[in-house]
């Protein structure tokens, strides 16, 4: 029990890191979720594009001799716009060719074309990465080496930089959703997509934007990852997509708010889960069982809440 | 549809009109000799999978004229095994059906040669493998199925008493990855560390893939050990590493031969400091091969390599003997085999070869390595036989 | 050209002629040409034409029986590539047998399940605990590895274990729909992995990750089925059961409900159709099949660890099912069959194909390009394009057609009042086996 209660802090600092994370990746989630009612499952993929963009843009301004002059904080703002800007085009390209047509059929076909989507692009990267360097693994500099250490806490610094951006951007979204003109078109057209063509709003151009933010905050998060763990490969999108749906659900789906509380709850459980699974259930079950822990949660929501924690329940009506 | 009909109806007659170049070989030419490699050139051993197949066609090249001269034309086929046992068997379900087959070069992951090796032996192929460290390899008494590298139980005890013995280890803590090579090993060395009277003072698995070892490492944090083991891939292990260390964990860490790899300092960067590694690999910087290796594919060679290439020459040597007994022509396969595992002094490159009943190698060694910094490959501490 | 197509599509006699001789044909250039994959893939290919031809349903399943069970292991059989082949008609058969399961949970019932390969697993380690002597680790009596005969009591064995898992799955996600059943299916074919992969603490029952080697193969009157032709014709027996189980369930009651509750649940239950019973059916069945396909795995590998029950396997099969065409039978034995070959065999031999060009100095391919390494690349663009353009499938599933005027004939009114209770259905002609 001392181990648990010594250990809190610093699982805190961890899990909110990685909660920070699936926040933001919940979001995109959240966000096409809302409007279309459909599971982007390619999400993860994106940010995992964006993780590998940002890596190449990064090496690239290394090579340019642009990173030992500017101070880090704005190669990484330049790096996080460039490969927003690039997954957003990217989310967008994907909404187009392979989600537009198919907006009148099931559900169950446009959920297999988004497992297509996540197949090809896990594989697209894969060759790429492959072609240039023998390995899919790919390493990326890091702009925020050390750590501070107060009390027995390690902090490190691009832990700080991680959780800080990410509140910037949740707030930035907070703002675009809630204050403008867009966010409103966006709210409208997920409350009731006829009226809102009524009430003319270009419903397909509202959909292109929302995929557009969605997906460019996804590969930004895809750059922090990648800075933070300093090592990325093809297949992180899918485990930590998945895990992201998972808090997205929790925080109750098509609820901004509750996408980040879920994302952040997600990642301290899961942190705690890690740390301390062992020593709770006396060694039967450890911490390779996090991510059952999870997947349970998940099933737990929607079986017990399935509007999650922030939802309201929607009626089905015949 | 009928389209169709007609259309597959002239395809039938053009596979009739001989297809018969399709297989390499056409099946009745006795003269050729093939050896088949199978290891992971993709997937997260891509590394130590290509430096097989570099090592053993270096080999296959130089034996090339000698295998001329006894009335034989010599290639190596390779297949690709993705570290996946389901396709491991596949493509043993191939090579066992191509009868210029004679010997295999096989795969590096345990969990894959085991299954495979049971589709060798039914075709009684001679199978030697370069780097499959699991015990259950040889233990099932299969007449064909050979290693010429050390095994996991062998490998943990030697690391284990590196560890109490020099580097003075206490409190030890165990990572696994969960992968049949990275329990097998780790179980091996904790056994024998408790038994050299080191404390255990915790023990946790990761999952293969994963990036944040946080958790884990909290857990590592607070047992407060002397020594780190890790029994896993190089991929997982570089990360433990960098992750370890930002934390604040200077203890040692130690690890076994799957962590024998440049992507390993790749990925810790300049936190490999102070890591141990245990390998069934020793050092081949030094010598010929390493150049010629270097001259060939321009990049120098990996810890796997030099096995490939001996492993190659081993199977070689056994077809040459077979043959000779046979007075010159091609032996059956199970002759092969036979000839295969009676070797009991052959000089390879890098380790010399005598294979005991089980298929072992009674010459197989453990090697000590030392990262002291963020260059590959790691400073020999010292070697231990059997 | 037209004229000559006319007359084949009308005259039986002319189908049955050009059948048998392209069947001829590719079974005698197989003999021929040993290594000729393409002739064996022509051979199987016999199989799709059989089912377009518009003879009788009898003599349609007498061709194809005599096909699976005399033709194709004769021609396989003349040449050192017979196991090979085998080997690749086996996995056929096993992954047709467990996308026929799927397509139960999917095409017909419409529960999206990503899990599905949890079934597989747990067949497989049903028959490799007690074949292997893992299960003298916890249990009390008997002695372990039970002998090949045992073999066939696991089959059914295999079968019920996993229903009751099906079972399982289905209580608690019965009221959830669409997309989020998809995630949540997804979660458990994970656990199930993870769990196995974990279940060597505090009793060894899986062995964990080290898997289990050296399971006991098959024995029949005291002969071990070592080798990949005679697993064949287990796999074939099974798999014809399956078949006949799978077309019985389609036109009876049950697959009635099912269909209803994959169009609208609501609905369905407005008609008085139990959905709890009819989904929890839906999954048990489904998953038996794949049980019953576990155990034959695990005996023809002899090797089972958790790593061949991942998720991209159950996407594999979804793949198969999607391809194939959802709810319809024979288009789900054709996409399990396209999709089998695909990657047994023609991966392979199109990457060689490219080795051998890249020697010649033709192309070359960059190694990360190699088609075997681009599975998931394949099968994502197949996925797309056939939910775009041909979401049906391949063959897709057809309604059963009822002629009325027949129905309502002298000749028809007289059956059905013979069987008032449960009345014939009268097929027309053209809706194929």
């Amino acid at each position: 029990m001392t181990q648990v209660w010594d250990t809190l802090p610093q699982v805190l600092i961890d899990g909110l890191t990685l909660g920070a994370i699936y926040a933001i990746i919940a979001l995109g989630y959240t966000m096409v979720y809302g409007i279309l009612e459909l599971i982007n499952f390619a999400h993860g993929e994106i940010f995992m594009a964006g993780a590998f963009i940002g890596t190449a843009v990064l090496i690239g301004l290394t090579g340019l001799g642009w990173v030992a002059v500017m101070p880090a904080i704005f190669i990484l703002l330049l790096v996080l716009v460039i490969t927003g800007g690039l997954t957003g085009m990217l989310g967008m390209g994907i909404e187009r060719l392979a989600y537009r047509p198919l907006r009148k059929a099931s559900k169950l076909i446009t959920l297999i074309t988004a497992i297509g989507v996540s197949f090809l692009l896990q594989d697209i990267v894969r060759f790429i990465t492959e072609t240039q360097q023998n390995n899919y693994i790919v390493n990326t500099p890091s702009l925020f080496p050390g750590s501070l250490s107060i009390s027995g806490l390690n902090i490190r610094y691009s832990f700080l930089v991680v959780i800080i951006v990410a509140i910037l951007m949740m707030i930035a979204l907070e703002f675009f959703v809630n204050r403008t003109k867009w966010g409103l078109a966006m709210r409208a057209v997920a409350q009731d997509q006829d009226t809102a063509s009524l009430m003319s709003v270009n419903v397909n151009k509202v959909i292109s934007v929302t995929f557009f933010v969605g997906s460019a905050l996804g590969g930004a998060t895809g750059v922090l990852f990648a800075i933070h763990y300093g090592t990325i490969d093809p297949y992180i999108g899918f485990i930590l997509g998945l895990k992201a749906f998972t808090a997205a659900v929790l925080g109750g789906i098509g609820n901004i708010r509750g996408a980040m509380a879920g994302g952040m709850l997600l990642g301290l459980l899961e942190m705690f889960a890690a740390a301390n699974l062992s020593a709770i259930t006396a060694g039967l079950l450890s911490s390779e069982y996090k991510d059952v822990f999870a997947f349970a949660i998940l099933i737990l929501v929607l079986i017990f809440r399935p509007e999650g924690l922030f939802g309201r329940a929607a009626i089905e009506k015949v | 549809m009928a389209l169709a009909m007609t259309s597959t109806l002239a395809l039938g007659f053009l596979a009739a009109c001989g297809n018969t170049d399709s297989a390499s070989g056409g099946g009745s030419s006795s003269e050729t000799v093939k050896i088949a490699l199978q290891a992971p050139m993709s997937g997260g051993s891509a590394t130590l999978g290509e430096a097989i197949k570099n090592g053993a066609a270096m080999a296959v090249e130089e034996e090339k004229a000698d295998f001329e001269e006894a009335g034989f034309s010599l290639e190596l086929v390779e297949y690709d095994d993705q570290g996946d046992p389901q396709k491991g068997v596949s493509n043993a379900q191939i090579i066992g059906s191509d009868q210029d087959v004679y010997g295999v070069v096989a795969h590096l992951n345990s969990g894959v040669f085991i299954p495979s090796s049971e589709v060798y032996e039914r075709y009684n192929i001679p199978s030697v493998s370069p780097a499959s460290t699991a015990t259950d390899v040889t233990d099932r008494n299969l007449k064909s199925v050979n290693r010429i590298v050390a095994r996991d139980d062998f490998q943990g005890p030697a690391g284990a008493e590196y560890a109490v013995q020099e580097i003075g280890a206490k409190k030890i803590f165990v990572i696994n990855d969960k992968t049949a090579y990275g329990q097998g090993l780790a179980t091996a060395f904790a056994e024998a560390a408790a038994e050299e009277g080191a404390e255990i003072v915790g023990e946790a698995g990761i999952t293969v893939g994963e990036k944040d070892f946080n958790g884990v490492l909290n857990q590592v944090s607070s047992a407060d050990p002397d020594l780190v083991y890790f029994g896993g891939l190089y991929s997982e292990g570089g990360l433990l590493i960098k992750q370890a260390r930002d934390n604040g964990i200077d203890a040692a860490f130690m690890g076994g031969d799957g962590m024998d790899s440049s992507t390993l300092v790749e990925i810790a960067g300049d936190t490999v400091n102070n890591v141990y590694l245990t390998s069934v690999a020793g050092d081949s910087s030094a010598t010929e091969f390493a150049k010629n290796y270097e001259e060939e594919y321009g990049a120098k060679p990996e810890s796997f390599s030099i096995y490939g290439y001996d492993s190659a020459k081993v199977l070689m040597e056994g077809i040459l003997d077979a043959a000779k007994e046979n007075g010159g022509k091609l032996p059956a396969k199970d002759k092969v085999a036979t000839a295969v595992r009676a070797i009991d002094d052959y000089e390879g490159e890098m380790t010399q070869v005598s294979f005991d009943d089980k298929g072992d190698n009674e010459f197989a060694k453990i090697f000590i390595y030392k990262f002291d910094e963020a260059s590959y490959p790691a400073k020999i501490q010292g070697e231990i036989s059997q | 050209m037209k004229k000559i197509l006319e007359q084949i599509r009308g005259n039986k006699w002319l189908q049955l002629g050009l059948l048998v001789g392209y069947i001829a044909l590719t079974s005698l250039s197989l003999i021929l040409a040993q290594r000729s994959v393409a002739a064996f893939l022509l051979l199987l290919l016999s199989f799709l034409l059989l089912y377009y031809t518009k003879l009788p349903n009898w003599s349609k399943w007498a061709i194809g029986l005599a096909i699976m069970f005399f033709i194709l292991p004769f021609s396989a059989m003349q040449g050192p590539a017979y196991q090979e082949y085998m080997d690749v008609a086996t996995l056929v058969g096993i992954y047709v047998s467990m996308a026929l399961g799927l397509n139960i949970v999917v095409g017909m019932a419409g529960l999206l399940d990503l899990g599905f390969v949890a079934f597989f697993a747990v067949g497989a380690y049903t028959y490799g605990i007690f074949a292997t002597a893992q299960a003298s680790n916890f249990m009390p009596f008997g002695t372990y590895p039970l002998s090949g005969n045992s073999f066939w009591i696991f089959i059914i064995l295999g079968c019920f274990v996993a229903a009751l898992f099906g079972v399982l799955l289905g209580i608690p996600v019965l009221r959830v729909k669409g997309d989020y059943l998809a995630i949540v299916t997804l979660g458990f074919g994970e656990i199930i992995r993870i769990v196995f992969n974990n279940m060597d603490q505090p009793v060894n029952i899986t062995n964990g990750a080290l898997g289990l080697s050296s399971i006991a193969p098959p024995k029949i009157f005291g002969i071990e089925l070592l080798y990949s032709n005679q697993i064949y014709f287990v796999v074939l027996f099974i798999l014809l059961f399956i078949i006949f189980a799978v077309r019985s369930l389609e036109h009876s009651k049950l697959g009635r409900s099912w269909k209803a509750v994959r169009e609208n649940e609501i609905a369905a239950q407005a008609m008085g159709i139990p959905l709890v019973k009819t989904k929890l059916m839906a999954f048990a069945i489904g998953a038996s099949f794949s049980g019953m396909m576990g155990v034959v795995f695990a005996a023809k590998q002899a090797f089972i660890d958790p790593t061949s029950f991942t998720l991209l396997q159950s996407i594999n099969i979804l793949v198969m099912v999607l391809l194939g065409g959802m709810g319809s039978v024979p288009g789900v034995i054709l996409g399990a069959a396209v999709v089998t070959i695909l990657n047994a065999q023609v991966l392979n031999e199109l990457t060689m194909w490219f080795n051998s060009l890249s020697t010649a100095g033709i192309i070359t391919l960059p190694d990360a390009m190699s088609p075997v390494k681009m599975q998931r690349f394949f099968f994502g663009a197949l996925l797309i394009l056939f939910a775009l353009y041909r979401s049906k499938g391949l063959i897709p599933a057809k309604n059963v057609v009822y002629d009325k005027r027949k129905f309502l004939s002298e000749k028809g009114t007289k059956k059905r009042l013979q069987s008032v209770a449960a009345p014939k259905e009268d097929e027309h002609g053209n809706t194929g086996s």
